[in-house]
Parts: C-alpha cells; structure tokens; sequence
C-alpha cells in the first residue's frame, strides 16, 4: 500500500507545477525507498533505465540538417510552396497530414515525421503559410493556435496509426507483457487488427476538429478586423 | 555489422561538441550550467553502452542522471543568442535555392524506411548488415548524416561548424525537456519493481461491484488514461492497470476477447498522453521546438479528441470484446 505515495508524489508535485524533472527524480527516489531498495539499487534502477531508453532522444542527430536548412530559409520556401495551392487552407492541409501520417505510420514507417524532423521546419510553416494566406499577418495568439494543431494533427497521426501496424513497440509490449505474464498465445496481428477501429475514430474526430479550425480562425480574425486598422498592423509587428 | 551503439556514440559526441561550444558561449547567461547538463548527457551516451554489456556498474551514471536532474530541475541550464541569418537573408536564400531546400529535409525519412524495409534483408558473410532490432534507429541515424551532406552541397556551406552551431540553438531553445522521457522510463521501472500494479489490482477489486460488464469496460480504459496522465506513457500504465483488472476481470472473470481488450486497452492509454505534460516529447518538447510561448498549446489542441476517443474506445471493447 505504502508504494502507492510515490504515485502520490508525481500527482501533488504535477498539481502544484513544480518542475517535472525534479517531480519524476523525487517520485523515483521516494518509491525506491518505500520499496526498501538501498541507495545503491536505486541509483542502478536510474542507471539501467537511462541506459536502456537512449533510443527516444536519438532524433537530436537530425537538429544540426534541420538548423543549417532553417538558416538558408528553409521555413519561409515552406510558406511559398503553401502560397501556390490556393485552395488548401489551413484545417485542409492539417487533415490532409494527419491522413498521410497515419496512412505511413500504419505501414511502419513511423520516423517519416516528427516535431524536429517535419512539423518545425516544414508542417507549421506550410499550415501558418497558408492561414497567412487567406487572413494576412496573424496575431501572436492565431499562430500560436495554428502551430499548436499542427503539432497536434502529427502526434494523433503517430498514436493511432501506428498500432495497425505489426512489428511496433506497443503491440510488441503487449503480446511481449500477457504471453509471459498469464502463459497464453497472441498473435501481433490480431491486436493489430483491433486497432483499426480507433484509428478510423481517430481520423474521422481529428479530422473534423481539423477542418473546423477554418471557421474558427475566420472568426477570430473578423472579429479582431473590427479594432483600427492602426493597431492591426501593430500586433502584426509584434507577432514577429 | 553495424550495430545501434556506434549511432549512441555519435549522438554523444554530438551533445559532446555542442557543451564545448556552450562552455564558451559568453552570450549564455548559464552557460557553464548548460555546458555541464549536456557534457554529462553526452558522456552518459558513452558510458551507458558497457553498462547496457553488464561490463561497467550502472551506479556511476544513476549518480550523473540525478546531477542532471538537479542542473535541469534548479533552471541552472539557459541559452545563448543564437548566431544565425536574418528574416531578409532567409527570404533571399530561400527563393534562390528554391524546393530544392525540400530534398534534405525528405531525404532523412527516405533514407530511414529504406534501411528499415530494404537493408534490412541484407546479410554480408551470413552477418545482417544492420545490427537486428535496430534497423529504424541505424535508419534514422544514416538519414541525418546523408541529409547533412546534401544539405551541405545544397546550401554550399563547407564549414561543419555551421550546421553544429544551428543544431545547438534547437537544443537550447528545447532545453532540460529533452531529459524527460528517459526519465520517465526509468520512473516506470522502479514503479514494477516496487510492485505499484498489484497494489492497485488490490484496491479495484475491493471496489468494483460484480459482474457489472461496461463499469469494468470503463474504469479499465479511464484507469489506462490516468496511469499515463501520471506516468506520461502508455507503456508504464499497461502492465499496471491489465494487472489489476484487465486480465484478471474482463479476460477472465467475464470471458472478453483478450485481443479486443488488450489492443484497445493501450489505445485507451495513448487518450492520456495526447493530454499530459509528462509525456515531454510529445507535448512540450513540440510547443519549445515551435517556440511557443504557451508550453500546453499542443496539449489544448489535442483535448477534445482526446477525451471524444476515449469514449471511442470504451464502446469499441464494450461492442466487440463479449
């Protein structure tokens, strides 16, 4: 019952917004301590879980392509080429990338995107690019909306899509965790299969939310074009 | 054979070189802070492969981890000006180059599914080529190299300083967000070990009335999106909550298809990561690397479906499981 506070720990040091470094070290050192592991046993637990998930912060390799790309304006050819596709508002090109990386990430080709590898240098430009389009110079809070969904449309992209998918971490920790814990036999691909289902709802809600961010950016907008014409332009300054 | 810790190596001298930079950085208000997390994060890189072979104690680098636990947690960690083009400059480049900028950036994902799906198959003296298990991320770390050189002859840049230099304002500017995940993995270990699931196996039952099919259907799937709200990933809530009541009460009390219940049970989870700041590298490291200045931006974007997909998922495994 008692290792039960160190759940306690991450839920009170989350609730009152202390750094989640520290929260994640001081729930981890009160559980092993709980647990009665010695200090040594806990500073090895710290050891071997940093050693075994190096993979997760490997995309770090690809910054320096992505830097030097950025730096010869990599960002602003994205907003151009969105500039030529006059009918592809933002909520339409969002929707379309979620189509194309579930679709991917279904067939196992889940590092084709990613925050530092596609959404930063070419996803949220193209999607403020093509807002900036239809409403010219967007207010800080619009472009922080059309980023945010951006980053959105790839990470539902990447959860719902890639558990169709046989050989993933996911389903592999499945069949890996009940085959060995209860003595039974699942296949990868009947779980594959029963992620199908959500990964439809995924599309269809996302989509929609997607799609709905148009109206919702004509509103906010038209709504903000009824201040003066003078402090418009100043907010666009500001933006940049 | 190529084997995945070569990659972990260059990955550390990459965190190496650019702590060498910050140390002299004098624009960087923190800057020996700085130098000192991602110096201890690129020799962790190194070290981390003998403890991975058993060859070395794994206590020197749980001292190191907590080291950059307290740099990151105490804000001891800040970032340079970064030296860089101007808005004018990027324009002008850019409508030289072109998309012709486009092919390094795509080359890195193309590069990466080739050796997932092609290289894969290919054997040298009986040997895989690609160490086995780890051919997306030996993809991942072909593709960035072979980009960078693409994108060397693109931008005709022939100093490597450059492209390090720039890669380093990215790293900055994510900051200590970037040490989150592994730590969280690690938080999930210790919680199996201490043994956190059976706990919490202990108290649903005590709680869940018999035989209510759909009530256990949904404290399965909530149960699944909280544990990953908490842990900040799926994979650490599943063997928590399948534990306590997945397998023991709607496998096997109730007769539920394990396939259905299981496959869905994880989707469930992943509703709680798409709404959870401890899943850093899916919700704030996105909101530092688009320079956000609302940190939860991606996570507000991302709440109603989440909570829309949950109940998904309650009534996929109510519909199909029995």
């Amino acid at each position: 019952m008692i290792v039960l506070l160190g759940v306690l720990v991450v839920i009170l040091g989350f609730a009152t917004r202390r750094n989640p470094l520290l929260v994640v070290g001081v729930a981890g050192i009160a559980t092993g301590l709980l647990a009665k592991l010695s200090p040594q046993e806990i500073l090895a637990a710290f050891g071997d879980g940093f050693a075994s998930s190096r993979s997760v912060t490997i995309f770090v390799i690809t910054l320096p392509v992505i830097g030097l790309l950025e730096r010869n304006g990599l960002q602003e050819q994205a907003r151009t080429l969105i500039g030529r596709l006059g009918k592809l508002t933002t909520g339409r090109f969002l929707a379309l990338y979620l189509a194309l990386r579930q679709l991917t990430a279904a067939l196992g080709l889940t590092s084709i995107g990613g925050p530092a590898q596609s959404v930063r240098p070419m996803v949220a430009p193209m999607a403020e690019g093509a807002a900036e389009r239809r409403h010219g110079p967007l207010p800080e809070r619009v472009r922080e909306r059309v980023r945010s969904y951006s980053a959105s449309a790839d990470t539902v992209g990447l959860f719902f899509g890639e558990d169709c998918f046989l050989a993933i971490g996911s389903i592999l920790l499945i069949t890996g965790f009940v085959n060995t814990t209860y003595h039974t036999h699942l296949e990868p691909l009947q779980l594959a299969l029963w992620a199908i289902p959500t990964a439809v709802c995924a599309f269809l809600i996302h989509g929609f939310r997607l799609l709905r961010l148009d109206r919702s950016l004509d509103h906010e907008l038209a709504a903000l074009g009824g201040r003066s014409a003078a402090e418009g332009s100043r907010t666009a300054e500001e933006a940049k | 054979m190529i084997k995945a810790e070569w990659f972990y190596w260059l990955v550390g001298a990459v965190f190496l070189a650019m702590a060498a930079q910050m140390a002299v950085d004098r624009s960087n208000p923190k800057r020996l802070g700085s130098a000192a997390f991602w110096g201890l994060l690129g020799g962790c890189f190194f070290y981390s492969s003998w403890v991975v072979e058993k060859k070395a104690p794994a206590e020197p680098l749980g001292v190191a981890v907590l080291a950059m636990v307290c740099l990151g947690g105490f804000q001891l960690t800040g970032r340079g000006v970064p030296r860089t083009t101007t808005t004018e400059q990027r324009v002008a480049t850019a409508a030289r180059l072109g998309s012709k900028l486009f092919v390094p950036a795509l080359t890195i994902p193309l590069v990466a599914v080739v050796c997932a799906s092609a290289v894969k198959h290919w054997h040298i003296g009986g040997e895989p080529v690609l160490e086995e298990g780890s051919e997306t991320i030996l993809g991942l770390g072909f593709g960035a190299i072979v980009g960078l050189l693409v994108a060397m002859v693109v931008v005709r840049e022939r100093r490597p300083s450059v492209p390090l230099h720039a890669g380093r304002s990215l790293l900055e500017s994510m900051g200590w967000a970037l040490l989150l995940p592994q730590l969280l993995a690690v938080l999930g270990s210790i919680f199996q070990v201490a043994g956190v699931g059976t706990q919490v196996g202990k108290i649903t039952e005590q709680l869940l009335p018999d035989g209510q099919k759909y009530i256990a259907v949904a404290v399965y799937c909530v149960g699944m999106a909280l544990f990953t709200i908490i842990m900040g990933n799926a994979f650490a809530a599943f063997p928590v909550m399948t534990a306590a009541i997945g397998w023991p009460v709607l496998i096997q009390q109730m007769h539920g298809d394990p396939p259905v219940v299981l496959a869905v049970g994880m989707l469930a989870g992943f509703c709680g990561t798409l709404v959870t700041p401890m899943a850093a590298n899916f919700n704030l490291v996105p909101a530092a690397l688009l320079e956000l200045k609302d940190q939860y931006g991606p996570i507000k974007a991302q709440i109603p479906t989440a909570g829309a997909l949950l109940v998904c998922n309650i009534a996929i495994i109510s519909l199909f499981a029995f």
